[in-house]
């Protein structure tokens, strides 16, 4: 299982409320009902990946997070998970938005720009980096945002969005990053998991 | 109840063959009347297990039957929904017990249009109560009252077996387990009503329908039916799908006729479907039966609007619909969803990419058919533990 779902399942309190969009085929989903007895919902645009969490029984909706959060009631949610995909919208701010009013709190993931491998990429080859996390070339990549850790952070600070707990992923390692290693974290973090709201 | 063998003997249809409940329990309708000591027909399929909990009710559309699948006694065609149901179907019934009933209204063994009103000792005729969506789920009610079931493992119908299944959550919100509305709306559209208008219309503008009294001399309106039923193919169907599967061909012909005749593939299609549905469907209980889906606005039943018709479900919904329907189409169902979400429901959803328009739910539709099937053993497999 991807260590990025430890760490969020790590996050979330038991017998909770959560929203995955993007849920995919309900890998974290499963995991949070059986381990934590959390009630799942997932959004997801695939039709097979539907699919598959109808079968595991899974409720999910087939949808498009870009504009299809609104069906949502405010504050219906304990928490809402977005996975690595808020850099694949079209309007990630709207976006952001829209999942700070669905949920009590949002917990936010995203493939950090930022990290040492993507900044060598492209300061000593010139090109745009292809990573573990970044798999796509330029021309067919569906990240339209990509941003950093330290972005992602000030962006928060600059909409007076509260920022619960960041923690960076290394090699499966995590840590927590906060205003004093950001720097540095910035530079050895593969993925960032934002908990905010 | 009074023979009704010979009545509409064009029709060949032997009634007393018909498996049926009498309902004695009054029946209050929506318009106000009340009726009582009715006939229900209905079928099954599959066998009922020692915990009740394997039982799925499948509710008809506008012209299907409660034969579901295998084949159906009266017509000797298949099933109407024998692609999703039946032996190792999604809806498998070596695993489950699947009940369908005639709707009141209809004119396969339930109380309808054709029955006989024992006031006049004649069939009704437009004498016939107008009956609605709920009345038609109200009536079915009593039937899984009798067969003794307290909750269903799945109840499920596409078009307005959808709407009958939409207001059966909403007025027996303890029912079923679970429930999957297919293809439908949750309020009838403008352009839905006047589709309905059209088949209406066209049924009452055969001079043979005399107002509804066409029974009196053993005739049917078959014209104007078959129009009415040519009304519903088209709109059963996506523009691609037609083009895809008529074109422009022509009908065992060379070149154009330049006459009337069905020089098209596409006019033959309709006209034989058309004259088919004649044989088996009677044309006052499409008059009942479209009125009943035109009137059909759950939302209209609550203050608060669709949200409110949800409230309290416990039941868990999978709302499918199909890319390419443009009769009830992905947005009004989910509108349906949103309401159900709103509501706080366990809702799932899917829409199923395909060309071939509202009809796909009866089509062999594997992507379809797999989340019928996934959705309704996870919901086996739950419900079995919650008890």
């Amino acid at each position: 299982m991807k260590s990025e779902f430890k760490v969020i399942a790590n996050l979330l309190p038991n017998n909770t409320r959560v929203l995955d969009v993007g849920c995919g085929d309900g890998s974290l989903m499963s995991l949070l009902r059986k381990d934590k007895n959390i009630e799942v919902r997932g959004l997801e645009l695939n039709q097979n990946n539907v699919q598959q969490c109808i079968h595991k029984g899974l409720p999910v909706i087939q949808g498009n997070a870009e504009t299809e959060l609104h069906q949502f009631p405010n504050q219906s949610f304990d928490y809402v998970i977005l996975s690595q995909t808020l850099q694949a919208f079209y309007d990630p701010n709207k976006v952001m938005r829209e999942l700070l009013r669905i949920g009590k709190s949002v917990i936010v993931s995203i493939p950090n720009f930022g990290f040492w491998k993507v900044r060598i990429n492209l300061l000593f080859f010139g090109k745009m980096p292809v990573t573990k996390t970044l798999p796509n070339t330029w021309y067919n990549t569906p990240n339209l945002h990509m941003c950093t850790i330290k972005d992602l952070f000030n962006y928060c600070e600059d909409k007076r969005i509260k920022i619960k707990r960041v923690i960076g992923i290394n090699n499966d390692k995590t840590s927590l990053i906060n205003n004093n290693n950001l720097e540095i974290k910035n530079f050895f973090s593969e993925i960032g998991i934002f908990l905010i709201g | 109840m009074p023979s009704l063998a010979g009545l509409f003997f064009w029709m060949n249809i032997k009634l007393e063959n018909i498996r049926k409940l009498e309902v004695s329990k009054p029946l209050k309708l929506d318009c106000g009347k009340t009726i009582n000591n009715f006939p229900l027909a209905y079928e099954t399929y599959g066998k009922l297990n020692s915990d009740k909990n394997n039982a799925i009710l499948v509710f008809h559309a506008l012209t299907g039957d409660q034969y579901v699948t295998g084949t159906n006694p009266i017509t000797n065609k298949e099933g109407w929904w024998v692609t999703a149901v039946g032996p190792g179907k999604a809806i498998d019934t070596n695993k489950y017990f699947v009940i369908c009933a005639n709707v009141i209204g209809g004119c396969m063994g339930s109380l309808g249009p054709r029955n006989i009103n024992p006031e006049t000792n004649q069939p009704y005729g437009l004498n016939f109560p107008v009956i609605t969506i709920r009345d038609m789920v109200r009536a079915q009610e009593t039937l899984l009252e009798n067969l003794g079931i307290k909750k269903l493992l799945c109840a499920t119908g596409g078009s307005m077996g959808g709407m009958q299944l939409l207001q059966f959550c909403s007025t027996f919100p303890d029912k079923t387990f679970s429930a999957i509305p297919i293809a439908c709306s949750a309020s009838h559209s403008a352009q839905n009503i006047a589709l309905n208008e059209l088949a209406r219309q066209s049924i009452m503008a055969d001079p043979v329908w005399d107002n509804g009294k066409y029974f009196l001399k053993n005739v049917q309106p078959k014209n104007g039916l078959a129009v009415a039923r040519m009304v519903g193919h088209i709109s059963y169907l996506s523009e691609k799908g037609m083009q895809e599967k008529f074109g422009r061909k022509l009908q065992e012909k060379a070149d154009y006729e330049f006459s009337f005749n069905a020089d098209f593939q596409v006019e033959s299609y309709l006209r034989h479907q058309g004259y088919a549905f004649v044989e088996r469907f009677d044309a006052n209980s499409i008059l009942y039966i479209t009125r009943a889906m035109d009137y059909f606005d759950l939302s209209k039943q609550f203050k608060g609007g669709l949200v409110e018709a949800f409230k309290n479900q416990r039941t868990k919904f999978l709302v499918i619909s199909f890319s390419s329907d443009w009769l009830y189409t992905t947005k009004d169902n989910k509108d349906i969803v949103i309401a159900l979400n709103a509501s706080g429901a366990d809702v799932s959803y899917s829409e199923i990419t395909t060309d071939k328009g509202h009809d796909s739910f009866l089509l062999d539709e594997p992507d379809f058919l797999k989340t019928l099937k996934g959705f309704i053993d996870s919901m086996y497999e739950k419900f079995k533990n919650e008890k």
